[in-house]
C-alpha cells in the first residue's frame, strides 16, 4: 500500500498519530541539522570549516537539508489550509465589489486562494465572466504569484519574521495599486471579447466543500511532492551559487558596488530578475549569500519578486485573453510598483 | 458514458486522463474520452483551475489530479 493510499483510508486515530510522528521528526531533523554537519564535516572528514572551500562545502550541505526542511513543512501546513478556500469561493465573494475595496479584498485572497499560474486563463475568463471588474481581477491574478508560498516558507526560515511579513505587505499594496491603476484605465476595450460572451453553464463544483481531513492530508503531500519534483534543480543551483557567493566573494565587494546609495542597482536587480522565472527556491539561497555579503534588503526583494511576478510564461498565456496593449500596461505597472518597493526598503531598512 | 478531460494541455490533464483511463478500465464501464482543450468550453462548464473531470456533462470535479481510486469512488455510482 502506498502512502497515498495509507492516508486516503486512515481512520482519526492513526491520522492524528501520523501526523504527530511526522511533526517530531521534522523538528528533531532541523534541530540536529547544524550539529549534525559541523560535527560530520569538522570533525569526523577533518575539514577546516573556516577556510573558503570548507565553509562552502558546510553552507551547501546544511543549507540544502534546512531548505528542503523548510519547504517541506511550510508547503505542507500552507496547502492543508488553503485547502479550505477555493478560486470558486473567492469569485463569489469578488462578485459584488466594486473597485478600491474590490481590489484590497482581492489582493488578499490572492494569497490564501490555492492557484496556479496555469490555471489563470481559466480563472480571468472564470472571474471577467462573472461581472468580476477587470481592474479587481488582474488585483487577483498579481497578488497571486508575488506572494507566493514557497517564497514565503524560505523567507521566514532564512530571514526571519520582519522581512517575511514586509514582503508580504509589499506584495499585497503593488497588487492593490496596480490593479486598481489598470481598472482606472478603462481596460474593458483591451480584454478578448470572447471572454465577455463566454456564458458560464453547468454548477460550479466547490472543491473546498466536500474534503475530508483525510484528503486535504493528502493534497498537502501532493502539492509538497509536486513542488519538489519540479523545483530541486533550481534549488541545487541556488545552493550552490550561493555557496560560491560564501565561500568565495570578497567581504565588501557586493556592498561597495550594489550598496543603497548606488541608486541603479534596484531597477538593476528587476531586469537582472525577469528571465529568471519561478525559481523562488533557487534565488533565495542566492539572496541569503548576497544579504551576508552586506546588500540592502530592499534591492535584494525587488530581485526575488522579479523573478517571481515577472514571467515570460504566464504573459504568453494571459495573451489568450489580454491585448498586448493590457499586457503591456501590467507589465509595466507592476515593474515600477516593484522598483518603489525596492527604493521603500532600502531607505527603511539600510544593510 | 461520456468522460471529457478539461483543460490546455498541461502535465496535470495528461495525469487526470491517466487515472480516469485507469479507473473506468478497472470498472469495466464502457466509456468515451474526450480532450476539450479551449479556454472558452472550459471556463463553460465552470472550471476556473484546471484540470476538470466531466462525465455526460456534469462537472465531476476540477482544480486538483485525483488518485485513481477516488476517481473510481466517483465514477461507481454512474455506472
Amino acid at each position: 500500500m502506498t502512502v497515498m493510499e495509507r492516508v486516503h483510508t486512515a481512520t482519526p486515530m492513526q491520522r492524528r498519530a501520523g501526523l504527530a510522528v511526522a511533526a517530531v521528526a521534522w523538528w528533531v531533523l532541523y534541530a540536529v541539522n547544524l550539529p549534525f554537519w559541523d560535527w560530520l564535516l569538522g570533525d569526523v572528514a577533518g575539514l577546516d570549516l573556516s577556510t573558503r572551500l570548507g565553509s562552502g562545502i558546510h553552507f551547501f550541505l546544511y543549507d540544502t537539508t534546512k531548505i528542503l526542511l523548510l519547504l517541506t513543512g511550510i508547503i505542507f501546513v500552507v496547502t492543508v489550509l488553503r485547502s479550505f478556500m477555493s478560486v470558486e469561493r473567492t469569485r463569489a465573494i469578488l462578485g459584488g465589489k466594486r473597485a478600491g475595496v474590490g481590489n484590497v479584498v482581492a489582493a488578499s485572497l490572492g494569497v490564501v486562494t490555492p492557484f496556479c499560474s496555469c490555471s489563470a486563463v481559466p480563472a480571468f475568463i472564470g472571474f471577467v465572466a462573472a461581472g468580476v471588474p477587470v481592474g479587481v481581477t488582474m488585483s487577483f491574478l498579481i497578488a497571486s504569484p508575488l506572494v507566493n508560498e514557497v517564497a514565503i516558507a524560505l523567507l521566514l526560515g532564512l530571514f526571519g519574521w520582519g522581512p517575511t511579513l514586509l514582503y508580504v505587505a509589499a506584495g499585497l499594496v503593488i497588487a492593490v495599486v496596480a490593479g486598481f491603476v489598470i481598472g482606472r484605465l478603462r481596460p474593458e476595450t483591451w480584454v478578448e471579447p470572447f471572454v465577455f460572451e463566454t456564458t458560464l453553464g453547468g454548477e460550479a463544483v466547490d472543491p473546498g466543500y466536500a474534503l475530508t481531513w483525510n484528503d486535504r492530508i493528502q493534497m498537502g503531500l501532493e502539492e509538497v511532492r509536486d513542488i519538489l519534483k519540479k523545483i530541486w534543480p533550481y534549488l541545487l543551483v541556488g545552493i550552490g551559487i550561493g555557496a560560491a557567493i560564501h565561500g568565495w566573494a570578497p567581504e565588501r565587494w557586493f556592498a561597495d558596488h550594489a550598496g543603497a546609495d548606488n541608486l541603479l542597482a534596484v531597477p538593476l536587480a528587476v531586469l537582472l530578475g525577469v528571465p529568471l522565472y519561478s525559481n523562488a527556491a533557487g534565488i533565495l539561497p542566492m539572496v541569503e549569500a548576497l544579504s551576508d555579503k552586506g546588500l540592502p534588503i530592499g534591492t535584494l526583494l525587488a530581485f526575488m519578486m522579479a523573478t517571481v511576478a515577472l514571467s515570460l510564461p504566464e504573459t504568453i498565456l494571459l495573451r489568450r485573453v489580454l491585448k498586448p496593449r493590457l499586457i503591456a500596461i501590467f507589465i509595466a505597472v507592476v515593474t515600477v510598483g516593484i522598483i518603489a518597493v525596492g527604493y521603500l526598503f532600502n531607505a527603511v531598512l539600510p544593510a | 458514458m461520456h468522460i471529457k478531460i478539461l483543460g490546455p494541455g498541461c502535465a496535470n490533464c495528461a495525469t487526470l486522463e491517466r487515472v480516469t483511463r485507469e479507473a473506468a478500465g478497472a470498472l469495466g464501464l464502457d466509456a468515451t474520452f474526450e480532450k476539450v482543450t479551449d479556454y472558452g468550453a472550459i471556463a463553460g462548464y465552470g472550471v476556473m483551475r484546471t484540470p476538470g473531470l466531466v462525465v455526460d456533462e456534469k462537472l465531476l470535479m476540477s482544480g486538483r489530479v485525483p488518485t485513481a481510486a477516488t476517481v473510481k469512488e466517483m465514477l461507481a455510482p454512474l455506472a
